[in-house]
């Protein structure tokens, strides 16, 4: 499946990812009515410092432990292989944030469910926001066989 | 000093309502002009610290930023303008020579925008590009004077070495040392994509890079650096550099703080030692000598490469192309005073050198008229700014042009002219780690790609407009030039018409 990777060689630790991850799902089309003055939570992070960074978002794997450990079904993977949440059915035990190798689930705003990249799909952009906000092409969208 | 402040020149404005303070203007300004002040809880910025390269105006996702240019100012006056006040005082303080970089900025006439080109109407044809054929390969080199022939009438192949271009449109010389890595890198690539060919500069050839070598010319400048056997036989072709037109006269100065890891290693001189290109060539003094050097490094590639001499356009250019021409030298190279430079000092970048129009003429006329046009091929740099310069310069008798600046353009470079700093925000100009990493030679590459073929577009189109079908039917071709505003002697000198006649 496609999915997005991180350059590490090519981040600049700008953090323009997380901003387009928060604006794109935000729901609104103004990106200053979106962040301004807005602590963002996004779906993307980037870690690191100024010397070497990468950013990090949900890996769609293919034994994902997040579904497994989901004791509400909210989790599950579509069709695709992308990892989705029913925040209908999300309980918010966090159970899948403790089980996550990689940090790529946190709670939402209202700490009610849990959040997660959905690579845009589910919003209006439909394509990963941050991959098309990065400037350097240090996020790439693509399917690398295995 | 405090009574020496003078006001940014340039100020920067942010739209505080547009501002969401996501930071990422501080965290891309190399220069520290955006900070983020956690009491006021808002961005803040130093205009005095601003060199305006535009980086945080073009990555703010908001649009919130713009540079303005100050409208501060001296009582005004015309013959003491802000720009001389300022730079009286700056030398008054520090009694040193101001040091620029890019080219030539000053208010001078441009040639190329007082030049018109021709187009077909009724007794010629146009020509559509989209539909015939349109030929831009050009071959670099000297021209057999006669055609030989073999007993059984066949041709003997007795070409002099050439370089083959694609387009007649190649890099100029930019040293691993004054552009990052990254950057040669993405030119190299590019050179190699579109079939032309970029220019190593004085800095050596990086190991990296070798593998590049039909696209490269490598450089030997008054410094010699990186200069071997190897080098020499890794390029299409040699440059000998004489002059450049940002600092015809002068050589170089790379600090020793620049020469670190690779660039010393690939400049061959130990790390922290400033690199110091003389201004002349100590062993070249005369024709004769650069005969010496240009058939010293024929002999050294077995004479399978073509050598170029480069120089800056100066007053006598012509004379100067002359005996260049009679060296031995396959390409001559040319550099007008526009030309880029990664630093020199203001005064020699703003007064020295001459119009790379009026040279190119100049020099294309005097080897027609002393029969030796043939032996060398013409190569003009010194901003080319589009593909209507190229068209002009080839019709003027270029056999092809030299692009640098909007190479740089390309990559990023916004013209702030600032390389002087070695804190170049694109990832250009400097050998910091964390700002040559800005540049990622994917996307570089790709853009340069773009532009030149945007170029070959635009001039196979011109081209096509005047009913010419080839590259080679245009070089010289001075009566598809027609001057607009130009007095009796300009006309005379670029050898073309004025409009309407």
């Amino acid at each position: 499946m496609k999915r997005v990777y991180a350059k590490e060689e090519w981040c600049l630790g700008c953090h323009l990812c997380e901003y387009q991850c928060a604006f794109a799902n935000s729901g609104l089309k103004n990106m200053v009515y979106a962040l301004k003055g807005k602590k963002i939570n996004p779906r993307i992070q980037v870690e690191g410092d100024n010397k070497i960074s990468l950013a990090v978002q949900c890996r769609h794997c293919d034994e994902p432990l997040c579904v497994y450990g989901c004791i509400s079904g909210a989790l599950s993977k579509d069709e695709n292989g992308t990892v989705v949440i029913d925040t209908e059915k999300c309980v918010g035990c966090f159970t899948c944030i403790l089980s996550c190798p990689y940090g790529a689930i946190m709670p939402s705003d209202d700490h009610k469910a849990v959040q997660k990249c959905q690579l845009c799909l589910n919003n209006s952009v439909g394509e990963p926001a941050c991959v098309k906000g990065c400037p350097n092409r240090a996020l790439v969208y693509e399917e690398i066989p295995d | 000093m405090v009574r020496d402040y003078l006001y940014p020149e340039y100020e920067v404005v942010r739209d505080r309502d547009k501002c969401i303070a996501c930071r990422v203007c501080e965290r891309q300004c190399a220069n520290e002009v955006h900070r983020y002040d956690e009491e006021l809880e808002k961005m803040t910025a130093d205009s005095s610290k601003c060199v305006n390269c535009h980086r945080c105006v073009c990555l703010c996702p908001t649009h919130a930023l713009k540079i303005v240019k100050s409208d501060h100012t001296f009582k005004v006056n015309a013959n003491w303008t802000n720009e001389a006040i300022s730079d009286v005082i700056r030398q008054a303080g520090t009694g040193a020579t101001l040091l620029a970089s890019m080219g030539n900025p000053q208010e001078y006439p441009v040639y190329w925008d007082k030049m018109l080109i021709n187009a077909s109407q009724v007794t010629n044809p146009s020509i559509d590009p989209l539909r015939e054929p349109m030929e831009t390969r050009t071959y670099l080199g000297k021209k057999p004077h006669k055609i030989e022939r073999d007993k059984k009438g066949d041709i003997v192949p007795n070409t002099p070495p050439r370089i083959e271009l694609s387009t007649p449109i190649m890099f100029s010389a930019m040293s691993y040392g004054s552009i990052s890595y990254n950057a040669h890198a993405s030119l190299a690539r590019a050179a190699q994509e579109l079939g032309i060919l970029y220019n190593t500069g004085e800095g050596g050839l990086h190991k990296d890079f070798y593998k590049y070598g039909p696209n490269t010319i490598v450089q030997v400048a008054s410094g010699r650096f990186g200069v071997y056997e190897d080098y020499l036989n890794a390029g299409a072709a040699i440059e000998i550099k004489m002059g450049q037109g940002a600092k015809p006269g002068i050589g170089g100065h790379l600090p020793g703080a620049k020469i670190v890891g690779d660039i010393s290693r690939t400049r061959m001189i130990p790390e922290g030692t400033d690199a110091i290109s003389p201004a002349p060539h100590h062993d070249i003094y005369s024709i004769e000598d650069l005969r010496q050097l240009v058939f010293s490094l024929k002999e050294a590639c077995d004479y399978k490469k073509p050598v170029i001499v480069k120089i800056a356009a100066v007053h006598n250019v012509a004379a100067i192309a002359s005996g260049i021409a009679r060296s031995g030298a396959d390409i001559i190279a040319i550099d007008g005073y526009r030309g880029g430079t990664g630093a020199a000092p203001k005064r020699i970048r703003d007064n020295v050198g001459i119009p790379i129009e009026l040279a190119l003429a100049s020099v294309d006329q005097r080897l027609r008229d002393e029969g030796i046009r043939g032996d060398v091929s013409v190569v003009v740099g010194g901003s080319i700014r589009n593909s209507a310069d190229i068209v002009k310069a080839i019709a003027l008798g270029a056999d092809a042009v030299y692009i640098a600046t909007s190479a740089l353009l390309a990559l990023g470079c916004h013209l702030c002219r600032s390389c002087q700093a070695g804190k170049c925000n694109w990832g250009i100009a400097t050998q910091v780690p964390e700002l040559v990493r800005r540049l990622n030679p994917d996307d570089g590459a790709e853009r340069l790609v773009n532009l030149v073929n945007a170029w070959t577009h635009e001039i196979k189109e011109m081209m096509g407009g005047m009913g010419i079908n080839s590259i080679e039917a245009l070089r010289g071709n001075r009566l598809m030039l027609r001057g607009i505003g130009l007095n009796e002697k300009e006309l005379e000198i670029l050898g073309i018409k004025h409009a309407g006649e």
